[in-house]
């Protein structure tokens, strides 16, 4: 039985007998990535959780070239990268650089404009698992309304998180970058035709990619592709591209699966009320409200 | 090819390099001893759909011979390959009974 999918990436590993939590969403996308660049492709980690797990010397995870960076410093090192790849003469590699959440939106998100500013010929990976999670589960900027993590405590007043997720991907399409794209762990067959496709484009490509962590999160290891799913078919992410000025949504749920059964079923979104979920269905009704206006269409799945 | 395990050798403070470079891919140690649950596949039942290769965090499933098989040294019995395969051809058993 032949996968077509499967068929068109590598059939080595590169990022092997590393360190992650069991099930850890973040890991499956740097794993599908790399086999998509395959032996050429150089990484750049910041710190964070896909670093810390990769480097523990002598167990080195990554057969192919990679480096860890600053943290602030990811997309400035992919620009070193390249710049001193192609000074040499190397023309066969990718530079591609796989930061979180926190590692993109807060601190990172300066080198990565500039980058994108310059329209260096490289390759930037969010895996978002919606906060710090190497340092014990702290906000981000991309961490969602309502969730409680250590330094937004669910009590009786506050519940959880009180703002909303920061719109990387249309923060990285308003640079009017090459090519733009959000992406699901959960639908990994759409997520690798993105890095195939980035890897066509020359100048900056920026992919984010929704990487459920299980230990932030709050579910079982065996539940993360299952919720990487839900988060889209609930209508809380969404799956599209921004190419040449125009964005293109790649997957319209037909209904919209229940967002309260998305959001009880992890420990982190646990204590919410009606009240809380109410405020989230009208925030994801605007966000479409959004898409459905601004977007084409185009079923990709 | 797939990194493997290698000897741990114990390195003397002279052997750690003083860059940050290494070989690529060197592992020493397993990841088998964190698993309470191990993924057995029923090869009567697998078809070689390879969505299991596909979702393993870990990498650690490969097809042979038109079968799933596992390299046992580095699963963590997330038991994320068991709810992806759709005939039910992976069974999560307990490590110690
Ligand atoms: C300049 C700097 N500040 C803080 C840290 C500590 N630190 C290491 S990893 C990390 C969390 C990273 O979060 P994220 O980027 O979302 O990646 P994740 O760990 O969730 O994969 C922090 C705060 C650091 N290494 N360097
Ligand atoms: S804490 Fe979360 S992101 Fe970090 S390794 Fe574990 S599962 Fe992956
Ligand atoms: S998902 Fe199931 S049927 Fe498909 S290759 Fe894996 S074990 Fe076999
Ligand atoms: S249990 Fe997890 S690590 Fe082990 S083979 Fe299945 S998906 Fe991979
Ligand atoms: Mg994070």
């Amino acid at each position: 039985m032949a996968n077509k999918v499967a068929d068109s990436i590598s059939r080595e590993e590169f990022f092997y007998g590393h360190k992650a939590c069991a099930g850890c969403g973040g890991s499956l996308a740097v794993r599908a990535a790399l086999k998509v660049l395959g032996q050429n492709a150089v990484s750049v980690l910041p710190a964070g959780c896909m670093s810390a797990v990769g480097f523990n010397f002598p167990q080195l995870c990554f057969s192919n070239n990679s480096i860890i960076s600053t943290f602030a410093g990811t997309a400035s090192m992919l620009t070193g990268v390249e710049a001193g790849l192609r000074a040499r003469g190397y023309k066969d590699f990718t530079a591609v650089g796989f930061a979180g959440d926190g590692g993109t939106a807060d601190i990172g998100i300066q080198a990565l404009s500039g980058a994108i500013d310059r329209n260096d010929n490289i390759i930037y990976i969010c895996y978002d698992n919606e906060a710090y999670m190497n340092t014990g589960i702290q906000k981000s900027g991309l961490t969602p309304f309502g969730a409680r993590t250590t330094t937004t405590p669910a009590g009786a007043n506050i519940h959880g998180n009180i703002r909303p997720k920061k719109n990387m991907f249309e923060i990285a399409a308003a640079h009017d970058i090459p090519y733009a794209a959000t992406a699901s762990v959960g639908y990994i067959a759409d997520f690798i035709a993105k890095v195939q496709k980035a890897a066509q484009i020359k100048g900056t490509k920026y992919i984010h990619v929704i990487a459920p962590c299980p230990t932030g999160w709050g579910v079982a290891p065996d539940e993360t592709v299952d919720i990487a799913r839900e988060v889209v078919d609930c209508g809380l992410w969404y799956l599209a591209e921004y190419e040449n000025g125009g964005f293109t949504l790649d997957h319209k749920p037909k209904e919209f699966t229940d967002v309260a059964a998305y959001l009880k079923k992890q420990g982190r979104f646990r204590h919410l009320s009606d009240e809380d979920i109410q405020v989230i269905i009208e925030s994801r009704d605007r966000k479409w409200e959004h898409i459905n206006k601004t977007f084409s269409y185009k079923n990709s799945l | 090819m797939r990194p493997y395990l290698r000897e741990k050798k114990d390195f003397s403070f002279a052997e750690v390099p003083e860059n940050t470079s290494f070989e690529a891919g060197y592992l020493v140690s397993a990841n088998s001893g964190w698993r309470s649950v191990r993924p057995v596949i029923d090869s009567g039942k697998c078809v070689g759909c390879e969505q299991c290769y596909l979702y393993c965090p870990d990498g650690v499933i490969s097809i042979k011979d038109g079968k799933a098989v596992i390299d046992y040294d580095f699963c963590k019995g997330c038991g994320i390959c068991a709810k992806i395969c759709k005939p039910g051809a992976i069974g999560m058993e307990a490590e110690r009974k």
